[in-house]
């Protein structure tokens, strides 16, 4: 049972002074820390490499945080956080943000909703005063939050209800979850959207919406004095509010028994399998179970070629491709992730036992010595690469503090992840293959396919720019 | 906006930062030119190799080649079979990305400093050893074939064909580079190694660098990746594509509560004078996300979409002025309808001065932000030698924005934008809009 994320009392934040973490020296280079007396708690990554600055504002609010009956609230909301302010008008920042050469967006997960700006570094101080200024001072207009509603179930047709495969796994997902608010789509069901309105989105507003549940995330050609000194001139002023942080949740009951599901769509090429398993994430101070699940994950179906699943189903002509998955970036238990493809010939069901024969027997035997050298090989290898990127690097920040980590936990994690031993996989193994905790689905084609026109596509499409590691429904 | 903010908005029209590119040209010993961006910040180097062409280089009655040769260079090569290749690259921390594209075959590596040269080799015995083992084809191949499959159902993937097989007849542009289950069902393992000849070769790539190591170091380097290749590819360039499309609308039946719509109308070449007018023109039009008129009219105001957007997309051997978005089938009328007024709007009125002055900020002020990080310079350095244009290209390039006018966009706008011009595909059951009998989509 975990809720981890509760921030401290706002008393204690209250009290907090306006200084760097106190692990000052432990921190790795570039990155600084420090927390306002309003609670907001910051973090800078250094990289004068390029004239560019990234802020993100993290709230620590998501899906799994709604009332039943009001699913996709905390997405909308976050749409309606573009509709001004007293100073700013609806559509502006985002058009100021243009009009100076920066782009931004927002994204919605079920543990946190993130706004971000990347512009020249010269004009970090524009984003955060209308950044500052929309944590405290959101109007939504009557014209507004309609057309919005509207825009908010476009999406939903575009990214879930005109994709089969999204569809799924919204159903497995609330298939998963008996209790916990994960089993909800982040985007909401349909006829709760539809339902909306400009009061839920307020209330949700003030509820949630303040310094002392939120992280700000400057990356980029910035030094931490220069940060911390803006991050005091506009942020510094907006009030605490009691409250704010993540109550507690319904939390999941024991699970005993392992679920299937089946589902055909005539928009389906091929069949696929999918299993979930419910696993631990990451707590603060206690990721080692974590990291042993990660490293399973790689060693499972991290590569095409050397993976375990790789070479005992793909290599040997049983799947055209195999998948294991799992992010431990969670408020809550998550889960753990194996897909499949069958090769064409073989049946679905013969597919499913010779995963299950080959998983088998990765319990049995445990980790190949050399494979699971080659994998830390590459996580070592990642601290040096993931350097090149400070937008990607306050993704981890950003996501760590808003489930509830400390910055220690994130500083963390690249050692803890060497440190992962044989026997913590094969720990780690057994957590997720002798679970009773598991929903298996199969999606399938319809017996008769659609005709489509046998041709194809021309010259480069417009570029189109999108953030590699953008997690959730961005706006 | 208004008062508080007003400051920075009169700062937007300051200078922007201007922290110059440096990039060195280089010619190896070998002869082969590359350009370089030295950063020592980081202990690794970018690199990537575009090889001009891409897979409209396939013989006609061999579609999918290129491809299916592409996906085989990293399943085995020299004395390694394909698990041996990866865990070589696994146990270096280096990797090597293979795609192509209708235009170049791109290829993305990456190597730390202490290992660069091990990497090399192993990307040198890639590009000029693959193998070609029966069983990785045979591999490759049922991957290849699900993808043809699963883009036979997916609404996105049939409006771009549909559209691309109007707009662009008998050039390879017309037809997916995946080739055809068919296609790519017949082809054999002399069909790969022909394929390699058309495309791996000197006289087709382009090589960019960034990040720790030096131009001596980098002539070295390419030298042993690139020097084993031919002179010479076997076969000609592809020829300038013409483009074919005609103004109207396609419906495609889908069953689905969404239709999917693409769109394209002529563009213009990048060497065309008024390029950048162009391009200042379709940021206000479509391209500039939420301050477009196209964001603002159908989504803003009207709800109709989750997105729409437009694009000049100036591929190698032609060009269109592009969009696409999605409205549910009782809106999509409507938004298609809008999507014609704004065209006829921009052409007869132009653009305000202030919507001419954002996007002009936009336009330079975002240009060097691309520049953060060693596999972005690469990329983009690569991408600049692939299309022709000049290294002072990264200093010159926002005076060219600058010096577009409220007139040049007119005059570009009334030359290009003809609503009555644009192909429009629906994929969905769209209500109250009617496909026309001239462009009913080919099989």
């Amino acid at each position: 049972m975990t809720i981890f994320t509760r921030a401290a009392p706002l008393a204690a934040l209250l009290a907090a002074p306006l200084v760097t973490g106190p692990a000052l020296a432990e921190m790795p280079k570039g990155i600084s820390h420090f927390t306002l007396d309003n609670g907001l708690e910051a973090v800078v990554i250094e990289d004068h490499r390029a004239p560019v600055v990234v802020q993100m504002v993290w709230y620590k609010v998501g899906s799994a945080d709604e009332q039943p009956g009001k699913s996709g609230i905390a997405h909308y909301l976050e749409h309606l956080m573009f509709k001004g302010t007293d100073k700013v008008a609806a559509g502006e920042l985002s058009k100021t943000v243009t009009a100076n050469g920066g782009m931004d967006n927002a994204f919605t997960s079920y543990d946190f909703t993130a706004y971000f700006q990347r512009i020249a570094s010269d004009r970090l101080p524009l984003v955060m005063e209308m950044e500052s200024d929309r944590m405290a001072n959101l109007k939504i207009g009557e014209d507004d939050w309609q057309a919005e509603r509207q825009v908010v179930l476009e999406e939903r047709s575009q990214r879930t209800d005109s994709d089969p495969g999204a569809q799924f796994a919204e159903e497995r997902s609330a298939v998963q979850f008996y209790n916990h608010p994960y089993g909800r789509p982040v985007i909401g069901w349909r006829a709760e959207m539809e339902g909306l309105t400009r009061d839920d989105a307020n209330a949700w507003y003030d509820a949630h919406y303040a310094p002392n549940n939120a992280v700000l995330i400057i990356a980029g050609d910035v030094t931490p004095e220069r940060a911390k000194e803006l991050a005091q001139e506009y942020y510094g002023p907006v009030k605490p509010k009691a409250g704010a942080e993540r109550g507690p949740r319904p939390q999941e009951p024991e699970q005993r028994s392992p679920r299937r599901m089946e589902r055909s769509d005539p928009r389906v090429a091929e069949p696929v399998l999918i299993r979930t398993i419910l696993v631990p994430e990451r707590n603060p101070g206690d990721q080692k179970t974590a990291a042993a699940l990660t490293v399973l994950a790689e060693l499972l179906g991290g590569s095409a070629q050397t993976s375990v699943l790789a070479r005992e189903l793909m290599l040997t002509g049983k799947a055209l491709f195999v998948d294991a998955g799992y992010d431990g970036l969670s408020v809550d238990p998550t889960t753990f992730t194996i897909a499949l493809m069958p090769a064409p010939g073989l049946s679905n069901a013969e597919a499913e036992a010779a995963l299950d024969a080959a998983l088998e027997k990765f319990r049995q035997d445990g980790p190949d010595p050399a494979q699971l050298e080659r994998v830390k090989t590459q996580v070592r290898a990642a601290e040096v690469y993931k350097k090149d990127s400070a937008h990607g690097r306050a993704y981890d920040y950003g996501q760590g503090l808003s489930i509830g980590l400390g910055i220690e936990d994130v500083n963390d994690w690249p050692e803890i992840l060497a440190a992962v031993t044989p026997e913590d996989i094969r720990a780690a193994a057994e957590l997720v293959l002798d679970s009773k905790a598991d929903v298996t689905g199969w999606l399938l084609p319809a017996a008769a396919p659609a005709a489509t026109p046998a041709v194809t596509p021309a010259g480069d499409a417009p570029a189109a720019s999108t953030d590699p590691a953008n997690p959730g429904e961005s706006q | 906006m208004i008062r508080a903010l007003a400051t920075f908005v009169f700062v937007a029209l300051a200078s922007l930062p201007a922290r110059a590119i440096e990039i060195q040209q280089i010619t190896s010993p070998g002869g082969i030119k590359a350009w370089l961006v030295e950063d020592h910040s980081i202990p690794f180097t970018a690199l990537t190799l575009m090889f001009k062409g891409g897979a409209s280089l396939d013989a006609p009655d061999k579609r999918g080649a290129i491809n299916l040769m592409t996906a085989l260079l990293e399943e085995g090569s020299g004395e390694m079979n394909s698990v041996q290749f990866a865990e070589a690259a696994e146990a270096l921390a280096t990797s090597a990305s293979f795609n192509v594209s209708d235009d170049a075959l791109v290829v993305s590596a990456r190597a730390l400093t202490e290992n660069r040269d091990q990497a090399a080799d192993l990307l040198r015995q890639a590009l000029t050893q693959p193998r070609f083992d029966a069983d990785a084809i045979e591999r490759v191949r049922a991957q290849v074939q699900s993808s043809i499959r699963s883009e036979a159902t997916d609404p996105e993937s049939i409006a771009t064909k549909a559209l691309a097989a109007q707009a662009w007849g008998d050039h390879p542009y017309a037809t997916s580079i995946n080739g055809t289950a068919e296609s790519v069902a017949a082809l054999t393992r002399d069909d790969l190694i022909e394929a390699q000849k058309r495309i791996l070769a000197r006289d087709r790539v382009v090589v960019a660098a960034a990040g720790d190591i030096d131009a001596e170091a980098l002539g070295l380097l390419i030298d042993k990746v690139l020097g084993g290749l031919p002179e010479a590819g076997s076969v000609p360039l592809p020829e300038p594509a013409k483009l074919g499309l005609t103004g109207g609308v396609t419906v495609i039946d889908w069953d689905s509560p969404q239709t999917v719509v693409t769109f394209a109308q002529p563009g213009l070449p990048m060497s065309d004078p008024d390029y950048f007018a162009a391009v200042v023109a379709d940021h206000i039009l479509g391209g500039g996300g939420f301050s477009s008129r196209l964001m603002d009219e159908i989504r803003e105001k009207r709800g109709l979409t989750y997105g729409v957007g437009t694009g000049l997309a100036n591929a190698l051997y032609g060009e269109t002025w592009q969009g696409g978005m999605a409205s549910a089938n009782e809106k999509v009328a409507e938004a298609v309808d809008l999507i014609r007024q704004e065209w006829a709007r921009f052409a007869e009125g132009g653009v305000t001065d202030k919507e001419l002055t954002d996007a002009r900020t936009y336009l330079t002020g975002e240009y060097p932000l691309r520049f953060d990080g060693n596999s972005k310079i690469a990329s983009i350095l690569a991408g600049m030698q692939l299309v022709g244009l000049p290294a002072d290209y990264v200093n010159t390039r926002n005076a060219k924005v600058e010096a577009v006018t409220a007139k040049d966009v007119q005059r570009v706008a009334q030359r290009l934008l003809h609503a009555d011009q644009i192909r429009f595909v629906l994929v969905g059951r769209p209500q109250g809009i009617s496909g026309d009998a001239a462009a009913a989509p080919s099989n």
